[in-house]
């Protein structure tokens, strides 16, 4: 009898296809109820940063320079008060064999995959993490799938994605492209299913371990260069993996940066609408995946997602698309940088921010992206014009997303919004208790002070509340 | 007519509207969703065929025949004038206009 591929027949089989291709039981750290063991299964399916400084410097990814933005700190301290404005420094990461940190990713991922003896790897992102997968997977002869959400229903795609689709190729990946909607893991599951192919999810053990070498080189090159650890570690924040993994990488390190997670702001906006789909400007690091994904981790294509920020992150903010491109084109004129602007989110941050710190305090970035055509601030900003977007000079926070991009009329303007991280830990519970459906047991209580980084007191107190 | 074996972009309709996931929103709701492939042609065919393709992992795929050697559009944009007032600003603030000429 021919397989039932219909929407939930696919769906059904989700569990199967799923543990077929994911190289890993994650049955195993389950209690069984709201909590799972994450440390045992990070220990257990990840990797030693020895083996991952191994895995990765043999595939042309890590050791990225840090460079200090000397005329970007300048200007943040002719905007600051006196004796504000901290060093502004950025990791490199477009130096990766991909164009972002993404490479570090894949590179654990894909290891994976080829050690456990698969022929292929399947992904579904419309970000650089395909590039990522494409470029590992050709180092390693292994043949490469990548699903993306491109176009809308008027076969418009957004330039970025397209760029991304065309690095796919060129590395040597098949790419499918769908219009928009959730449905991409429907099709990404009967890809799985037929090819038998290995999940290089962004989300498992293996993936968010590589990751942990990028937040282990800052400490380890701050202190090398500059005596100490960076005060402040900035990461642009969507599915959370990004910053999980480089602070877990600075406490394996040892340091006690402070850990700061940025998004760009696009509240409103639907993200499995169809209409909306080419009025946002930013296909990732924005708080449509940040947000949720903060406050529901395992909403990922793996059972139980490795990556999970609000364990690591010391503050959430946020800040608007006119900022980001402001600042992209500072980055390339006045620091002779010229990346990709999704990759500025948490710079723009870090610019705000300095200006808030002491001098002598240090403030890095810790990532850059590749640019080219489409990904890039000029394409996209021409191509929110042509799809009616506003685009002027004013004050940032009359900002509406899909509706207009408000360029700073100067750079004192450029601010932060600090979001608002109890009641995002509020949520998280909730959802977990949604989700699970039990009465929560001691067990599910100390996991989910873990999960929030509070106490027991804290989670019962939100419980009682709700 | 295109010969079997040339390189081409097929579309198909992966969903139907009635199909499409409860959480989608209404307007995606009201709307296919669609794949865009590329592969070998296996047989030789015409714009606005169904045909059959052989993917660069090997797999088969079925849809209608859109473009032969199909190529990237994706460019830099029309010209964005803000963008060299930002930079004119932000030296002027940061190095002194005139007196820096």
């Amino acid at each position: 009898m021919s397989k039932d591929m219909s929407y939930a027949g696919v769906m059904s089989r989700r569990p199967e296809i799923m543990k077929k291709a994911a190289g890993l039981d994650f049955s195993e750290f389950e209690s069984g109820s709201i909590a799972f063991d994450y440390e045992r299964m990070m220990r257990e399916a990840g990797f030693t940063i020895e083996e991952i400084q191994k895995i990765q410097s043999e595939h042309g990814v890590g050791n990225t320079p840090i460079i200090e933005l000397r005329n970007l700190t300048a200007l943040a301290r002719k905007l600051a008060p006196a004796g504000k404005g901290a060093r502004i420094f950025i990791k490199d990461e477009a130096s990766n064999a991909s164009g972002s940190f993404k490479a570090r990713r894949a590179s654990t991922a894909v290891y994976q995959a080829w050690k456990l003896g698969y022929k292929g790897v399947v992904t579904a992102t419309s970000g650089n993490y395909g590039a990522a997968v494409a470029s590992q997977a050709a180092m390693y002869g292994l043949k490469c799938i990548v699903v993306q959400e491109c176009y809308d229903s008027n076969g418009v795609g957004q330039p970025e994605i397209i760029e991304k689709a065309r690095k796919c190729e060129a590395l040597g990946a098949e790419v499918v492209q769908l219009s928009v909607g959730p449905e991409l893991f429907y099709s990404f599951l009967t890809i799985l299913e037929e090819t038998g192919y290995f999940n290089a999810s962004l989300y498992t053990p293996f993936a968010i371990a590589g990751v942990e070498t990028l937040g282990y080189e800052i400490a380890m090159q701050f202190r090398e260069k500059y005596g100490k650890d960076p005060d402040v570690v900035m990461c642009t924040n969507a599915g959370g993996g990004n910053l999980t993994g480089t602070a877990r990488g600075l406490r394996k390190a040892g340091a006690e940066s402070k850990v700061v997670a940025v998004s760009v702001d696009l509240s409103g906006l639907h993200m499995a609408s169809d209409n909306q789909f080419n009025k946002k400007s930013f296909t990732t690091g924005h708080t449509g995946f940040g947000m949720p994904f903060t406050t529901w981790p395992d909403r990922s294509d793996v059972p139980r997602s490795a990556a999970r920020p609000m364990r690591y992150m010391d503050k959430y903010v946020t800040v608007h698309e006119g900022e980001v491109f402001y600042m992209t084109e500072v980055l390339a004129c006045l620091e002779g940088l010229e990346k990709g602007p999704a990759g500025n989110t948490a710079l723009t941050a870090a610019f705000a921010m300095a200006q808030e710190l002491d001098q002598d305090q240090m403030i890095v970035v810790q990532e850059t992206e590749y640019t080219g055509a489409g990904k890039h601030v000029q394409p996209q900003l021409s191509f929110a014009r042509k799809n009616g977007i506003e685009i002027i000079f004013g004050d940032p926070k009359d900002e509406v997303p899909g509706k207009n991009i408000i360029l700073p009329s100067h750079p004192s303007m450029i601010k932060v919004n600090e979001a608002d991280l109890n009641h995002m830990r509020k949520s998280l519970i909730k959802n977990a208790l949604t989700n699970y459906n039990v009465t929560p047991n001691e067990a599910d209580i100390a996991f989910l002070a873990e999960e929030t980084n509070t106490d027991a007191e804290f989670v019962k107190g939100v419980i009682a509340s709700l | 007519m295109i010969k079997k074996g040339e390189w081409v972009l097929i579309h198909r309709n992966v969903l139907e509207p009635s199909q499409r996931a409860p959480q989608v929103p209404e307007d995606t709701k009201n709307v296919p969703l669609e794949m865009w492939l590329k592969g070998y042609l296996q047989e030789d065919a015409n714009i606005g065929d169904e045909v059959t393709v052989l993917t660069r992992t090997k797999r088969i795929e079925k849809g209608t025949l859109l473009e032969v050697n199909p190529y990237y559009k994706h460019d830099f944009g029309t010209f964005v004038p803000e963008l060299l007032q930002i930079s004119d600003q932000v030296k002027e603030i940061l190095f002194g206009g005139a007196d820096n000429e």
